[in-house]
């Protein structure tokens, strides 16, 4: 077994991405991810690697996308406003076809918002990382050893599929500390013969582009890359059932935020409340089969985030009407307790038991 | 463990654990019977600091210094005239929880004319399940950076070797060379081994049982 190491969020997201191959990192600092961009500068310049502090966001993004086309993996790392401002380049690498990692510490907002943990950019993340048809694979872990375990899993999928992936965290997943271990695992290395490498004379040069000039044309790439986007939906979904299996109950939740309702619904449990959690580690894809086989077999189910109300949309289109689903949240930076979380749940639960 | 000077200072790498053993050593000092001052002097990490502890703190008769915005939505961690005021004050222990790294550790050379004026300790937290800080090398460095840029030099290590809500005692126990050897590097003595409390007595140096006050948000 690997030596376990005590390590912040943020620190264990730049080791892991390291760990996975990654050798060109590009950002520029904000809290609550300032860490991830520090790391990378202490250890890149040390392994061979690049840290680039770039003048904005914009700029990094189109970095990611230059450094991406020629075929090597790439990461950027912000937080929510610095997050919208690289929207752009993210739409533009979607239409490149090209694969690259996209860390999202969230903080609050709209706005400038603030600097305290928030998971408001579900919408931004799963819907509209960029304009125009596109997505981008989203994970969502719910601890530092998971953030680990993730990274290395985005940049594999990411080159599989050629699609960017995007790891959304929040400020207290990025912040806290926790023991993990890294597992001894090579990085799998994908064939790129796309990649802009130089034609040494011997072959036909390669496009990276995501300008059509011709309709029909930008109809047909979007359509082969949404058959694409069909593949993931079927193979790739990943989530927690945590005591589902005679649940009456379920809280969806995830990221962090899970954290504080896992507590809850073990008290819940101690109360004799059968509940259980759903927790859905990629939020693109998002577990909509898995999550729609709970509705008939339970009551009700509750979605628990920090933000007005964005994911209890895909909980609802999931389970379709076959159960009610109610919301509760916090935002602005305000985490929800595992206290309030209780009490939601045995409103839900409506003091039947 | 005892403070036997008035101005503490509680330096260190980042994530090492130094505002949980500044929040320790503020309450034992109370305890024994001295007037004491905590100054938060973090102007790095907008999170997990001293003054999360503001009125625990305050409750006990502790005297709190906090940056103006500290725990607000502005990421402008200033600090406030309070800080010179407390350094020449009568209390008889100022602790200052300074922040990680020599960048937090930038602040702290601000006030190294008045600090160094008088009699004070400069400890150096180290935690040897860091990942940057595992060896008693990369643990030095970041101390050399921290005593360069602070204009003062370390009088004492703190070993807070842990590894969060897993630390048993084997783990504290095995740290107890990689401190000693951190130490002996720095030219100055170990002055504790923090452990939690409830791991019960251990036989480590200078063993100093701790109350763990720094929490995850979901931990009822």
């Amino acid at each position: 077994m690997a030596e376990k190491f005590l390590m912040k969020g943020n620190e264990a997201l730049a080791e892991a991405a390291i760990r996975s191959g990654c050798r060109h990192f590009f950002g520029y600092p904000i809290t609550p991810q300032t860490e991830v961009a520090a790391y990378m500068a202490k250890r890149m310049p040390k392994i061979g690697g690049t840290y680039l502090q770039a003048e904005s966001e914009i700029a990094a993004i189109n970095m990611v996308l230059g450094c991406a086309s020629a075929g090597a993996r790439a990461m950027t790392s912000s937080s929510s406003p610095g997050i919208s401002l690289k929207g752009e380049g993210i739409s533009y690498i979607i239409g490149s076809d090209l694969p690259c990692l996209i860390v999202n510490v969230m903080r609050g907002g709209p706005g400038l918002g603030g600097i305290q943990p928030s998971q408001a950019d579900y919408w931004e993340a799963t819907k509209a990382p960029g304009h125009g048809d596109g997505q981008v694979l989203v994970f969502a872990p719910a601890s530092v050893q998971e953030i680990v375990n993730l990274v290395g899993k985005a940049f594999d999928l990411a080159e599989t599929y050629r699609m960017p992936a995007m790891l959304l965290a929040d400020g207290m997943l990025g912040q806290m500390m926790e023991p993990v271990e890294f597992p001894e695992t090579e990085p799998v290395v994908h064939e790129k013969p796309w990649a802009l490498t130089g034609t040494k004379g011997e072959r036909k040069p390669n496009i990276v582009n995501s300008l059509y000039l011709q309709p029909k044309e930008l109809e047909d790439t979007v359509k082969a890359r949404f058959e694409r986007y069909a593949v993931v939906q079927e193979k790739e979904v990943m989530i927690e059932e945590y005591q589902m299996e005679d649940a009456e109950y379920a809280v969806c939740a995830y990221g962090a935020m899970a954290r504080v309702v896992k507590s809850a619904v073990v008290k819940a449990r101690a109360e004799g409340i059968k509940v259980g959690l759903l927790r859905p580690i990629t939020l693109w894809p998002f577990p909509t089969k898995e999550i729609a086989s709970y509705g008939p077999k339970v009551k009700s189910m509750l979605c628990v985030e920090m933000s007005m109300g964005q994911m209890v949309e895909d909980v609802r289109l999931a389970v379709n009407g076959t159960c009610p689903v109610g919301f509760f949240g916090r935002t602005g930076g305000v985490i929800p307790s595992p206290a309030e979380v209780l009490a939601e749940i045995k409103k839900m639960a409506g003091g039947a038991n | 463990m005892e403070l036997k000077r008035k101005i503490n200072l509680i330096t260190g790498h980042y994530g090492s654990g130094k505002t949980n053993l500044a929040v320790n050593l503020a309450l034992d000092a109370k305890k024994e019977g001295k007037s004491v001052a905590i100054v938060d002097l973090d102007i790095v990490n907008p999170y997990f600091r001293t003054a999360d502890f503001s009125e625990m703190l305050e409750n006990n008769g502790i005297r709190v210094i906090v940056p103006m915005y500290a725990n607000s939505n502005l990421d402008i961690p200033a600090l406030t005239g309070a800080v010179d005021a407390v350094l020449n004050s009568g209390e008889d222990c100022v602790i200052l929880d300074v922040g990680g790294d020599d960048a937090g550790a930038i602040a702290l050379g601000r006030y190294a004319p008045a600090i160094s004026a008088q009699e004070y300790d400069l400890f150096y937290v180290v935690n040897r399940y860091r990942y940057l800080t595992a060896t008693p090398d990369e643990a030095l460095e970041v101390l050399r950076d921290i005593a360069a840029v602070s204009r003062l030099s370390p009088t004492g290590v703190l070993n807070n070797s842990n590894l969060g809500g897993e630390t048993t005692a084997a783990e504290v126990e095995r740290s107890a060379a990689f401190a000693g050897e951190v130490a002996r590097l720095a030219g100055v003595p170990l002055r504790a081994t923090a452990y939690d409390r409830r791991l019960g007595k251990l036989s480590v140096p200078e063993g100093y049982p701790v109350d763990i006050y720094v929490k995850k948000i979901w931990e009822p």
